[in-house]
C-alpha cells in the first residue's frame, strides 16, 4: 500500500559538502518499508521545480516512526531540499518500488557515492535476520563516501577510494574483499560500477541485485518515463525496480551507455 | 450539494473530472491514493494494434512549469488490453475510456473495432495527435483532410461515443475540429502536448533520446484554454478540455471557456490524489457561488 503523507523534519545533518540527511517523523504509524524502496519528495517554493524527486530510503526506525533520507545535492530540486529546516514539513509519496530480496546467507553489499543510501537499511534488515553482510563502500575520495562508521554496527565494512584516502586504493571491484565467497551481491551506485559488479556476479553465477536510478516523473508506473531496457523490454524502474535481478538485465549490462 | 453531472454525447459523467491518457496508467496505479469511483472518467493509456516498446530512454525532461515527454506510445497492445487489462478494470464504477492510437487508418480501425466489443467501455478517445511517434499520430491530426479521413473510417466500425483528441501543433485548431465534427466525431478533446525541445548545455546534447517531445504541465494551460474557447465556439459537439490543469480553478477556466468535461494529466504525477481534490474544489466553488448545476457555468465566456 502506497501513501501520501506530510512528515515532519526531525533532524538534518550535513555530510560533507555534497550530501545531507533528513530524518522525518511520520505523524502516526510508519507502514512497513522494504530495503531498496524509495520515496517521491515534493519540492516546495522552487519555481523551476515541478516534479517530485525520487530519493531512496536510507534508514527506517519502526519504533520511533521515522525514516531517514540521504540526499546528494545534484540539481535545483535537491538544492532546495537541502535548505529545509528541522520542524518543517515534507510531503512524501511512499513507499515506492520493489526492494532487495534479503535472502543471502553470505551477502556482499557494494555501494558507491549516494548509492550507499539504501544499503544502510538493507544491512539493518540483514542484521535483523542474524546475517552479517560484508559492506564494500567506494568513492573517488573519502569525502565522497557520505556515511562510513555507522555501517560498522551492521556488518563488516571495507572501503575503496580512487585516491587512496580511505581503505584500499582503487575501484570497489579491485578491492580484495570483492572477490570473497558470497551467495548474494546487492549493489547501488554509479552505473559503470553497478555494471562491473553485475557482470562479475553473472559470470560467477552469484545472485545479484542492482538498484537503478533513472529520471522519473510519477514514481508509480503511470507515466512510463523511467524505463530500463531489460531483457523483457522496457520496464519502469519506479514500479518493477528500482531493484532488479541482473539476470533480467543482460542487455543493459552489455550496453556501453 | 450542486449537481456536477455532465454529458459527453451518450456518456454521463458523475462530474466533469477525467484523467488524461498516459498520465494515469490503467487507473489501478492510483487506487491506493483515491477512490477511483469518485472520478467522472478514466482515459487509459494509448492503445495500439500491437504491443509497443516506445522510444529509448531518456524520455522525460523537466522544464519550467512543465515537462517534456517522449514515451512514444509504449503499451501492451489491444489484444492484451482486452484479454488481461480490461477484466481487471471493467468494474471500476466510473467511465473507462480507451485512448486509441495507431500508425495507419487500418490500425486505428482495427483497435477501435476490438474496443467496440467491450461492454464496459462506453467510448474511445481517438489519438490523432501524439507528437512522439514517427508514423501516424500527429501526422493525421495536423491536416484537416487526413483527420477527417481517419475519423470517418473509424466512425464506420465504432458505434459508441467517439471523442477525437486534437493536437495544438497546428495553425488553426478550429479547422481540424470542424473537419472531424463533419466526419462524425461525437466530441473533441484538446489539447494534446505541444511539440517542444530542451538542451542540456553542459553535455551539449538534447535531453530526450528523440530530441523533440511533448510539452505538458501548467506552462501550456493558457494556450489550452484559448484553444478550447475557440473550438467550443466553432463546433456543436461537446468539447473536453485539458492542458495543465492542476486545481479546481484551472478546471473551472476550461469549463467557463466551453469544455463540458476536463482531463487532468501531468498534475497526477505531482499529487496522485489531485483529481478528487479537484472534484471537491468544484463542489466548493458551486456552493460559494450559489450555483446549483455546474452546467450553468459551462461556456459562459
Amino acid at each position: 500500500m502506497k501513501h501520501i503523507t506530510d512528515f515532519v523534519i526531525e533532524n538534518r545533518t550535513q555530510l560533507g559538502e555534497q550530501y545531507f540527511s533528513l530524518t522525518l517523523r511520520h505523524p502516526g504509524q510508519l507502514p512497513p518499508i522494504a530495503a531498496g524502496q524509495f520515496v517521491e519528495v515534493e519540492v516546495r517554493h522552487c519555481r523551476e521545480v515541478l516534479l517530485r524527486r525520487p530519493i531512496s530510503i536510507h534508514d527506517v526506525d519502526a519504533e520511533r516512526n521515522t525514516l531517514t533520507l540521504l540526499i546528494q545535492i545534484v540539481g535545483k530540486g535537491t538544492r532546495q531540499l537541502s535548505e529545509l529546516k528541522v520542524g518543517e514539513e515534507l510531503n512524501l509519496v511512499y513507499p515506492l518500488g520493489h526492494g532487495f530480496s534479503v535472502e543471502g546467507k553470505r551477502p556482499l553489499l557494494v555501494g558507491g557515492g549516494a548509492g550507499i543510501a539504501p544499503l544502510f537499511h538493507l544491512a539493518k534488515c540483514y542484521q535483523a535476520k542474524g546475517v552479517v553482510p560484508t559492506i564494500l563502500l567506494g568513492g573517488r575520495t573519502k569525502e565522497l563516501i557520505p556515511v562510513r562508521d555507522a555501517f560498522g554496527q551492521y556488518g563488516k565494512v571495507c572501503y575503496a577510494t580512487e585516491d587512496g584516502s580511505l581503505g584500499e586504493k582503487g575501484l570497489v571491484t579491485q578491492h580484495t574483499a570483492f572477490a570473497g565467497d558470497y551467495d548474494q551481491i546487492c549493489t547501488c551506485g554509479p552505473t559503470p560500477m553497478m555494471k562491473a559488479v553485475g557482470r562479475y556476479a553473472l559470470e560467477k553465477g552469484i545472485p545479484c541485485e542492482v538498484s537503478l536510478e533513472n529520471m522519473m516523473a510519477c514514481g508509480i508506473g503511470a507515466c512510463l518515463c523511467c524505463v530500463c531496457d531489460t531483457d523483457e523490454g522496457h520496464k519502469c524502474v519506479c514500479k518493477e525496480g528500482p531493484v532488479f535481478d541482473v539476470r533480467r538485465l543482460t542487455k543493459w549490462l552489455e550496453a556501453t551507455k | 450539494m450542486a449537481k456536477l453531472e455532465t454529458k459527453i454525447h451518450n456518456i454521463v459523467l458523475k462530474n466533469p473530472v477525467m484523467t488524461a491518457s498516459g498520465t494515469f496508467g490503467y487507473g489501478e496505479e492510483f487506487a491506493d491514493f483515491i477512490n477511483l469511483s469518485r472520478l467522472g472518467g478514466i482515459i487509459v493509456k494509448g492503445t495500439t494494434g500491437e504491443r509497443r516498446q516506445g522510444n529509448p530512454y531518456p524520455r522525460m525532461a523537466e522544464t519550467p512549469a512543465g515537462m517534456l515527454n517522449a514515451v512514444g506510445l509504449q503499451n501492451v497492445g489491444v489484444a492484451t488490453f482486452c484479454k488481461e487489462v480490461y477484466p481487471r478494470i471493467k468494474d471500476i464504477d466510473t467511465n473507462i475510456l480507451v485512448n486509441v492510437s495507431g500508425s495507419s487508418i487500418e490500425e486505428y480501425c482495427s483497435v477501435a473495432e476490438q474496443i467496440d466489443e467491450l461492454d464496459n467501455i462506453p467510448g474511445i478517445e481517438l489519438n490523432i495527435s501524439c507528437p512522439n511517434v514517427k508514423k501516424g499520430g500527429m501526422g493525421f491530426g495536423t491536416n484537416p483532410e487526413m483527420a477527417a479521413q481517419v475519423v470517418s473510417e473509424v466512425r464506420k466500425v465504432y458505434h459508441k461515443t467517439l471523442i477525437v483528441k486534437l493536437t495544438p501543433n497546428v495553425t488553426s485548431v478550429v479547422d481540424i475540429a470542424k473537419a472531424v465534427e463533419q466526419a462524425g466525431a461525437d466530441s473533441v478533446s484538446l489539447i494534446n502536448t505541444m511539440l517542444g525541445m530542451a538542451i542540456d548545455v553542459e553535455r551539449q546534447r538534447p535531453y530526450l533520446s528523440t530530441i523533440t517531445g511533448g510539452l505538458s504541465g501548467p506552462c501550456v494551460k493558457p494556450v489550452a484554454v484559448r484553444m478550447v474557447w475557440q473550438v467550443a465556439h466553432a463546433v456543436q459537439i461537446p468539447v473536453v478540455g485539458l492542458g495543465g490543469i492542476s486545481c479546481a480553478a484551472d478546471a473551472l477556466e476550461f469549463l467557463m471557456a466551453g469544455a463540458k468535461a476536463i482531463e487532468v494529466g501531468t498534475a497526477n504525477f505531482l499529487d496522485p490524489a489531485v483529481t478528487v481534490k479537484i472534484v471537491d474544489g468544484l463542489q466548493d466553488y458551486c456552493q460559494r457561488h450559489h450555483i446549483d448545476d455546474i452546467n450553468d457555468i459551462i461556456g459562459i465566456i
